[in-house]
């Protein structure tokens, strides 16, 4: 699957990185970094990432 | 074909009305809200949209779930033996299934009559009135230095607007938050020109028909245009008084979800029996409680519940930090304070005992993931401290 996170508007709230942890964390700077083609069955923790991030800045791309 | 009631048209109840979809409910969804509007995003009302940034409220999905809008009208009384939401002088909604997700309403003064130029900030029409007020303002005096009022005290300092800020405690969010989270955050207001009155309590207010004058509890009058009140908030229960559920500070559910038989609440509103805090009622107000209850609510209606767990995270922005947490934190619990650096950057841990509960930092976030793992594991094996085991 392909995950986009729309770097303007993320604030770095981290629900994602609560979410999904194999999928986004958080560098030595708090700033997001993610894998943008992670494993399909890693799709209901990034599903459930996309919906509590508080910005709505993740996109599931594709199918 | 079935009906399902969603009373509350925010955030939770949404989330609910996106699960019941996914699920496979075909049938009708009826989504009755109080505001007129559909589901909006409100940490932005005491943030950037209240100081006029261009900020889409907008909730995503809502057109998706092809509910029935009933918008701009609360439910004023639930009828369980008829399985009816009545609503005022409206026609009352006949479901089969029902969430409660009607949220809370901001606290107001006692004794203190509302006259133009007093503010509760709690939806949108809230933030447009405060907007409007500050347009004309000399001072604003914002009661209550909790989540809401500190966000907003910051905002105005951002707009350069003169601000008192009235705190009954002893430092800002000491409730929930503790004392040396506190102490930090008051800091933080000092050194942002906020006028900031510790342990005082607005006690009354006068003007030829607005707000002019402010009087603190010591005698103090301070002239202000608006005054803010931010007193924290009590779960909008009200119309259910006379409904037969068990009302005990939130609209009580068991382990299963279930506050009756077909009828969940969830968000906000909701108080439920938390594994991790050995079966003990808590209520919570944040935004990832309200999206992962309001999903777990349309599931518990549907009879698939696999317990409710979730381990407690908030944020708040002030100047130019953000303190965000992670589990269970204030004053019930021992606090250490695990760093604070002199630019304000601070990590504070909460123990139950000798288990870490909850963490809370500004400009350490990257440290939060590992204490919300230590948590929630917590659910999974025995806990010494009371006892349950999770599943």
């Amino acid at each position: 699957m392909r995950v986009r996170v729309d770097m303007t508007t993320c604030e770095t709230h981290a629900q994602c990185v609560f979410a999904a942890p194999d999928v986004f964390s958080l560098d030595d700077n708090d700033e997001l970094v993610y894998d943008a083609n992670p494993d399909d069955s890693l799709r209901a923790a990034v599903e459930q990432a996309v919906k509590t991030c508080p910005v709505h800045a993740i996109f599931i791309e594709g199918t | 074909m079935e009906r399902i009631a969603i009373v509350g048209a925010g955030l939770a109840g949404l989330n609910a009305a996106q699960e019941f979809r996914r699920l496979g409910h075909d049938g009708e969804l009826v989504m009755i809200g109080a505001e007129p509007y559909r589901p909006y995003r409100r940490p932005p009302l005491s943030k950037e949209y209240l100081v006029g940034k261009d900020v889409d409220l907008e909730l995503p999905g809502a057109d998706e779930t092809a509910a029935t809008w009933l918008l701009g009208q609360p439910a004023t009384g639930l009828d369980l033996a008829v399985r009816r939401v009545l609503r005022g002088p409206a026609d009352p909604v006949h479901f089969d299934h029902l969430v409660i997700a009607t949220g809370v309403r901001a606290r107001t003064l006692p004794e203190v009559r509302p006259m133009p130029g007093m503010i509760t900030l709690r939806g949108l029409n809230d933030t447009l009135a405060l907007r409007t007020a500050l347009d004309r303002a000399s001072r604003v005096v914002v009661a209550g230095a909790g989540f809401v009022g500190s966000e907003v005290a910051a905002s105005l300092r951002a707009l350069d607007v003169p601000v008192t800020l009235v705190e009954p405690d002893a430092v800002p969010l000491r409730r929930p938050l503790g004392d040396q989270v506190g102490a930090l955050v008051a800091d933080l207001h000092r050194a942002h020109g906020v006028d900031l009155r510790l342990g005082r309590w607005v006690k009354a207010v006068s003007g030829a028909g607005k707000v002019e004058r402010v009087l603190l509890d010591d005698g103090t009058v301070i002239p202000a245009d608006v005054l803010v009140v931010a007193l924290g908030a009590q779960p909008e229960v009200e119309w259910l008084r006379d409904s037969g559920l068990l009302l005990d500070g939130g609209v009580v559910v068991g382990d299963d979800g279930l506050a009756a038989a077909g009828v969940a609440a969830a968000g906000d509103v909701a108080c439920w029996p938390h594994p991790l805090l050995g079966g003990r009622l808590i209520r919570v107000e944040h935004y990832t409680n309200a999206v992962e209850q309001g999903s777990y609510a349309a599931r518990a209606v549907l009879g698939v519940t696999e317990g409710f767990a979730p381990v407690p995270s908030f944020w708040c922005h002030l100047y130019d930090r953000r303190l965000q947490s992670v589990g269970f934190t204030g004053t019930g619990y021992d606090v250490s304070v695990v760093s604070s650096q002199p630019d304000g950057r601070f990590l504070v841990e909460y123990r139950d005992a000798d288990r870490v509960v909850g963490a809370v930092t500004a400009g350490h976030i990257r440290e939060l993931p590992r204490y919300r793992a230590m948590i929630a594991a917590q659910y999974a094996t025995p806990n010494r401290l009371t006892g349950i085991t999770g599943s």
